[in-house]
């Protein structure tokens, strides 16, 4: 089935800006093509202005400056009950007074279609309420009601389908499911959805872009891969997932084209970088490397990499996860890094803490960013 | 038995003095409707049970005087709810979704009939009427004028609680699925506001049903319900007055109770349903 | 386009709130207005020949002069009567909150039901309750409680108790309305806390119900304060409150410029206690 026939466009914002009268800019001149049919994440910490664009969008918010346009058709100052675009809220705003039903037709019976029993009875199966029809939103359980707030949205073929944190209010184990469950959906009826979320394994999973946003602004934007292994700040490469961040120099350059590396001096050890994984124009710079990138191994061992090693470190504290193991290893210059190992069962044990080690990892893996940017950007609270 | 008594109210020793604080407010209701089977012909003392009879519930308009002032008091009730309900949701209305100039007046205004005794609140409109040159013409609508007034505030305080409450989402929800102003005011507004109005309108017609301080000085030679039993009070109180009390009592309860009942049922009908 | 929408707008809001402000202006405030000049009237004139405004300073003097009595016993039977209904009422609301169970809403009801039969008639029946040879006064009597030739009805306890049973409903339900907010966990906690159920009273629940308990005593003594039914139907001629005494004042003796005096006296100690009140509650959102 797909609900994506007759003419639609891409979600073109441009220069799109946010004030709020107290001064606040939430939103800062932002530019931003959402392409059609495709899954699409705004990803960033709260009061970063992705909920405040995805509200400009829904015409729930008015708009400062800049314009919003779906194809050739703008829509910034339409009403919302003007514009080809629906919402999924984040507590869902179901109407208590009516049945799933007539929460479901709402929407077309005020486009003037008089009995949406098919489309009604098709976008229920679709979603799996078709028992529910005739209770009322208070009767159902969170993930259900998450479904209807969908079925509600959906039903109305939007050109671009808004999801406003949509799984906040759900149980981990339930979040997960419906993840896989809104991929599916998004898959099967082909619409633009556009997802606003704080969870980065949440806009991972379904996302095919991901915006990372912050303080107004994108950060950075790419499919997820691409902002996992190559961040281009501080702040992506601390929200997404974690990261060591090494103060380096750099001390010369190699090669030319897609060989040509950058040679960054770490504390005497001279590490090479892949130049379209340099973010900085400075001497000085990050190097940053994902723990389950780093590999370690006891002294006097022979370490599995090619890269440049590092002796003399130390571990100092070790914690078993069951699928892998995180060492906190203290490198011979005193800063303390992080190292995520699965447990192949190829070491047969743990490393005790205390333990004597020889620190490595593969240079394409690493990335270098500008020094002049706060390490502890975009670091979070484990939830 | 007595000691399983005993037991739970020890362990439920709020509840039962809840309890007892419910039974103390029933005593009066209780009387009346014992009274309403008093057959006073036979003695003066019109404060004590004598014997029982049907009498007074077989011929509840007896007394002279008394039905008519019932009509009255059911008429100016049901008028002055109306008036004064679509009054006080208006300005609930405003209150709550907008914002301008004289809000804070307002607010005063609407919170001074409240903190205001009726005896000063009836009086001051009584020497307006006479200022006014209508000393002659108190009556049926210069009580109406009166109990809208009253009732407007406790209609604006009902009203804009309920729309308060009302999760601002849901109005957002609608313009998000295509209805315009109008349709999302009727189709979700509304009715989600709408047990705040019923509320609003039952409570503005018991007051103004039971009031009698302000009509009282209000109502020239008209006599509402209220007034008739305090005339006969100080003559003779005929039973009958016991008898529509405890009609008024009972109609009210049973409209309620079914109301709740239904209501539950139908949540079980659905729940079984699940 | 947008600008004619911010005006349409803010017109629409004196549209919604017009009806309402012009009939309290002209039936509420206006006529409050007209009892101050009434109250400063040459008390010579008459209600049929209208009143002349003189500055007539002199109706206040007397008026406190004459009814200074009146005015202390209403305020101290208000009191009394409102400390009875917050002590039976917070009983009330905390069952039906904390202890009802799936009774609440039945209870909640039978709160309310009361009221459909008039006041009037349920205050006459305590007539019958506390009459002389009632079984009541016998029962008494026997007990030794009341002496040989005490009685109930026409006392200041029959008023004060009238106040008291005609007043509670405006007690509970604000009270609940409060109770009924807080979270059980939070009773739960503090027991958690090494508090004793005393303690949890006294520095969880009741602190969290203060707005119930400022706004339920509100509702119950300005009524009550001004009222004359109670003292008229159960007292005597020696209970008699600054109610009886405008009622007389206006429809009897047809003074009004005494009897305006005397109702804005009463509004103004009223008005300045809650404020008062409230001020030390230190719930003044609350207005």
């Amino acid at each position: 089935m797909s609900l994506a026939d007759g003419v639609r466009g891409d979600l073109k914002l441009t220069g799109l800006h946010k004030r709020y009268p107290n001064g606040f800019v939430a939103v800062q001149s932002l530019d931003l093509v959402i392409p059609q049919g495709s899954f699409f994440a705004l990803l960033g910490p709260s009061g970063c202005g992705k909920t405040t664009t995805l509200r400009m969008v829904a015409g729930l918010e008015d708009v400062t400056k800049g314009s919003i346009h779906i194809g050739d058709q703008e829509i910034t100052h339409a009403k919302p009950y003007k514009r080809p675009v629906n919402t999924v809220f984040q507590n869902y705003a179901l109407f208590p007074h009516l049945t799933i039903a007539e929460n479901v037709s709402f929407g077309p019976k005020r486009r003037g279609i008089k009995d949406p029993k098919d489309s009604v009875k098709e976008i229920l199966a679709l979603t799996e309420l078709t028992e529910q029809a005739s209770k009322k939103p208070t009767q159902l359980s969170g993930g259900q009601q998450q479904r209807v707030a969908l079925a509600r949205a959906l039903i109305n073929r939007p050109d671009v389908l808004l999801l406003d944190e949509p799984l906040g209010a759900l149980d981990l184990k339930l979040r997960r499911a419906m993840q896989v469950e809104l991929k599916r959906i998004q898959e099967e009826v082909g619409l633009t959805f556009v997802h606003v979320t704080h969870d980065q394994e949440e806009a991972m999973t379904m996302a095919d872009t991901v915006a990372v946003m912050n303080e107004g602004r994108i950060e950075q934007l790419g499919a997820p891969y691409e902002l996992y292994t190559n961040p281009h700040t501080t702040f992506v490469a601390n929200f997404l997932g974690r990261t060591n961040l090494i103060k380096g120099t750099v001390v010369g350059r190699e090669g030319s084209g897609a060989d040509e590396v950058v040679k960054v001096d770490m504390y005497g050890t001279v590490a090479s970088i892949k130049a379209s994984r340099v973010h900085t124009d400075a001497k000085e710079g990050w190097i940053g490397i994902r723990p389950e990138k780093v590999l370690i191994q006891p002294e006097g061992t022979s370490i599995d990499a090619p890269g440049a090693s590092l002796p003399g470190a130390v571990v100092t504290d070790v914690s078993y996860i069951g699928v892998s193991t995180d060492y906190t290893i203290r490198m011979p210059w005193g800063q303390e890094i992080t190292c995520f190992e699965q447990n192949t069962g190829r070491r047969g044990g743990l490393i005790p803490v205390g333990t004597k080690v020889d620190v490595s990892w593969r240079p394409e893996f690493a990335f270098l960013l500008d020094s002049a940017q706060d390490a502890e950007a975009g670091i979070v609270e484990e939830d | 038995m007595i000691v399983r008594l005993g037991n739970w109210i020890g362990k439920h020793l709020m509840l039962t003095l809840g309890i007892m604080v419910l039974i103390y407010m029933y005593i009066p209701n209780m009387i009346v409707a014992l009274m309403s089977f008093n057959d006073s012909s036979e003695s003066r003392n019109l404060y004590q049970f004598q014997s029982f009879t049907w009498d007074n519930w077989l011929n509840p308009c007896a007394p002279q005087g008394m039905c008519e002032a019932l009509e009255v008091s059911i008429s100016i009730g049901l008028l002055s709810t109306l008036v004064a309900t679509t009054i006080g949701t208006l300005a609930a209305f405003a209150l709550v979704r907008h914002r301008f100039e004289g809000r804070a007046t307002m607010n005063l205004m609407l919170f001074l009939p409240m903190a205001t005794p009726e005896i000063v609140m009836g009086s001051s409109l009584l020497a307006l009427f006479v200022a006014a040159g209508f000393g002659g013409q108190l009556g049926f609508w210069t009580i109406l004028i009166a109990h809208i007034m009253f009732n407007i505030s406790f209609v604006v305080v009902t009203v804009r609680s309920r729309l308060a409450g009302l999760d601002s989402n849901l109005e957002k929800a609608a313009s998000d699925l295509y209805a315009n102003e109008w349709q999302t005011f009727w189709r979700v507004t509304f009715p989600l506001v709408f047990p705040g109005i019923l509320s609003a309108a039952l409570l503005a017609f018991s007051l103004s049903f039971d009031d009698f301080i302000i009509t009282n000085l209000n109502s020239g030679t008209t006599v509402t319900f209220p007034m008739f039993v305090w005339g006969a009070a100080q003559r003779a109180i005929p039973m009958q007055v016991n008898v529509i009390g405890t009609l008024m009592f009972v109609i009210a309860l049973t409209v309620v109770i079914s109301g709740e009942v239904m209501s539950r049922r139908r949540a079980k009908g659905k729940a079984a349903a699940f | 386009m947008e600008a004619l929408q911010r005006v349409f707008g803010k017109n629409s809001a004196y549209w919604l709130i017009g009806p309402a402000a012009v009939w309290l202006a002209v039936f509420f405030a206006f006529p409050m207005l007209s009892l101050l000049s009434t109250s400063l009237s040459d008390p010579s004139g008459s209600p049929i020949y209208g009143y002349t405004m003189t500055w007539e300073l002199q109706n206040y003097v007397e008026a406190v002069g004459d009814y200074w009595p009146y005015m202390v016993r209403s305020l101290w039977y208000a009191g009394i009567a409102t400390l009875l209904c917050l002590i039976l009422g917070y009983t009330l609301a905390y069952a039906i909150a904390f202890k009802a169970g799936r009774w609440k809403n039945v209870m909640l009801v039978l709160v309310v039901a009361p009221f459909f039969t008039s006041f009037l008639v349920r205050t006459l029946s305590w007539k019958l309750i506390l009459a002389d040879n009632g079984w009541l006064v016998e029962s008494l009597k026997w007990l030794h409680v009341l002496g040989e030739d005490g009685r109930l009805l026409a006392t200041p306890f029959a008023v004060i108790m009238g106040l008291t049973y005609n007043f509670l409903p405006f007690m509970i339900l604000p009270l609940y309305t409060s109770l009924e907010k807080i979270d059980p966990r939070l009773n739960e906690a503090a027991a958690d806390l090494y508090s004793t159920p005393w303690q949890r009273f006294t520095k969880v629940i009741w602190p969290l119900s203060l707005p119930g308990v400022v706004g339920g005593t509100l509702l119950t003594f300005i009524p009550a304060s001004g009222d004359y039914i109670n003292s008229d139907l159960l007292g005597n001629p020696n209970t008699q409150m600054v109610g009886n005494k405008i009622q007389t004042l206006f429809t009897d003796a047809s003074d009004y410029p005494h009897a305006a005096a005397l109702s804005v006296i009463l509004m103004v100690l009223i008005v300045g206690m809650v404020l008062f009140y409230v001020r030390r509650a230190g719930t003044e959102d609350l207005l």
